[in-house]
């Protein structure tokens, strides 16, 4: 009898069951994240081109086309033994630059952008790390005693209030989200899921949030990034 | 930083109907919101966009409150002859910000 039952429930998603949260939208908001000329976030992009040759990140990295080819697919990694998230590495040079404030955002999404559709890859050698962020995920917290996984893993697919629960996959940060009307990091992402279940909230580049933030990437390994993405 | 984006055919026969899209970059606070303190935040929204071809007004929109930041707005003319679009969108604060795309009608 329990032969029928999905495979998927309470554990990990399967590889070939992940989706991303693109497959979840309507076809509205998917045409807002297909359309490269007057979609939201080429706002954030053109930005992001122009404080490239500002900030002099042109000076070292050159064209951010072909140098920064892939990059975003590769974090967070290990940096001189220091676990650093995109962000933190695009600010590396430039740290006047706050978490979240459009500057950084828009630096950040015009490196993403260059690796769309390249598939995330992780190094192995963070798996202390990986391990760290899955507890994460999988730790019950807030006042709701809710962990990540409840929703995420097992039950993505239902409706939480009117909304599709989606397998939460960082495929596509930062992202322009609707709900925000601007784009935001996926640390922003994770305070609203844990305000949503009342828990104790990190700060931007916290451990806590980059072990998650790591994790998510491991987890969606393969998948292809489509930064800067729209969700609803 | 006023940022707007338009997409006009670069290219049209002569008669058809073509179809313009506009981005603009601005928050478009509705100015009933409060701030943590209690204090209502301004307003600050764009109030028009106004496109002309070659100098005649082919299309206006009035913005309100409540619409979407960034707004992005669609519409189609008739491609009658060669020449330049002009965009301008103005709002509070002595918001202004102009674009101009070049069509080309064969």
């Amino acid at each position: 009898m329990l032969a029928g039952l999905p495979a998927a429930a309470a554990g990990e998603i399967p590889l070939a069951e992940r989706r991303s949260g693109y497959e979840f939208m309507s076809r509205e908001t998917r045409a807002m994240q297909d359309d490269a000329v007057t979609g939201p976030a080429v706002l954030w992009l053109l930005d992001g081109e122009a404080l490239w040759g500002k900030l002099g990140c042109v000076s070292c990295h050159g064209d951010a086309k072909n140098s920064m080819k892939g990059v975003a697919a590769r974090y967070p990694a290990l940096v001189d033994g220091k676990l650093v998230n995109l962000e933190q590495q695009v600010r590396h040079k430039a740290p006047a630059l706050a978490y979240e404030s459009r500057e950084l955002l828009a630096l950040t999404a015009h490196v993403a952008r260059q690796s769309r559709g390249i598939p995330i890859q992780i190094n192995e050698k963070t798996k202390p790390f990986i391990d760290a962020g899955r507890a994460f995920f999988h730790r019950r917290q807030g006042q709701l005693n809710l962990a990540c996984a409840q929703c995420h893993d097992d039950n993505w697919g239902k409706k939480l209030a009117g909304n599709t629960i989606p397998q939460a996959h960082p495929t596509g940060y930062p992202i322009y989200r609707l709900e925000w009307q601007t784009v935001g990091s996926l640390a922003r992402r994770f305070r609203n899921c844990l305000t949503g279940i009342r828990a104790e909230l990190y700060a931007p580049g916290s451990p806590e949030f980059l072990e998650l933030e790591l994790y998510l990437m491991w987890r969606a390994r393969g998948m292809k990034l489509e930064s800067p993405a729209v969700r609803p | 930083m006023a940022r707007v984006v338009v997409n006009v055919p670069a290219q049209a026969k002569r008669g058809e109907v073509i179809e313009i899209r506009t981005l603009a970059g601005h928050p478009m606070e509705t100015g009933f919101r409060r701030t943590q303190l209690g204090e209502l935040i301004p307003r600050d929204i764009i109030r028009s966009l106004v496109c002309t071809y070659n100098g005649a007004e082919i299309f206006r929109a009035d913005l309100h409150p409540a619409m979407a930041a960034n707004p992005l707005i669609t519409f189609t003319t008739v491609a009658t002859e060669s020449g330049t679009l002009e965009f301008r969108w103005t709002g509070d604060n002595g918001y202004s910000a102009t674009q101009t795309a070049a069509i080309k009608v064969v």
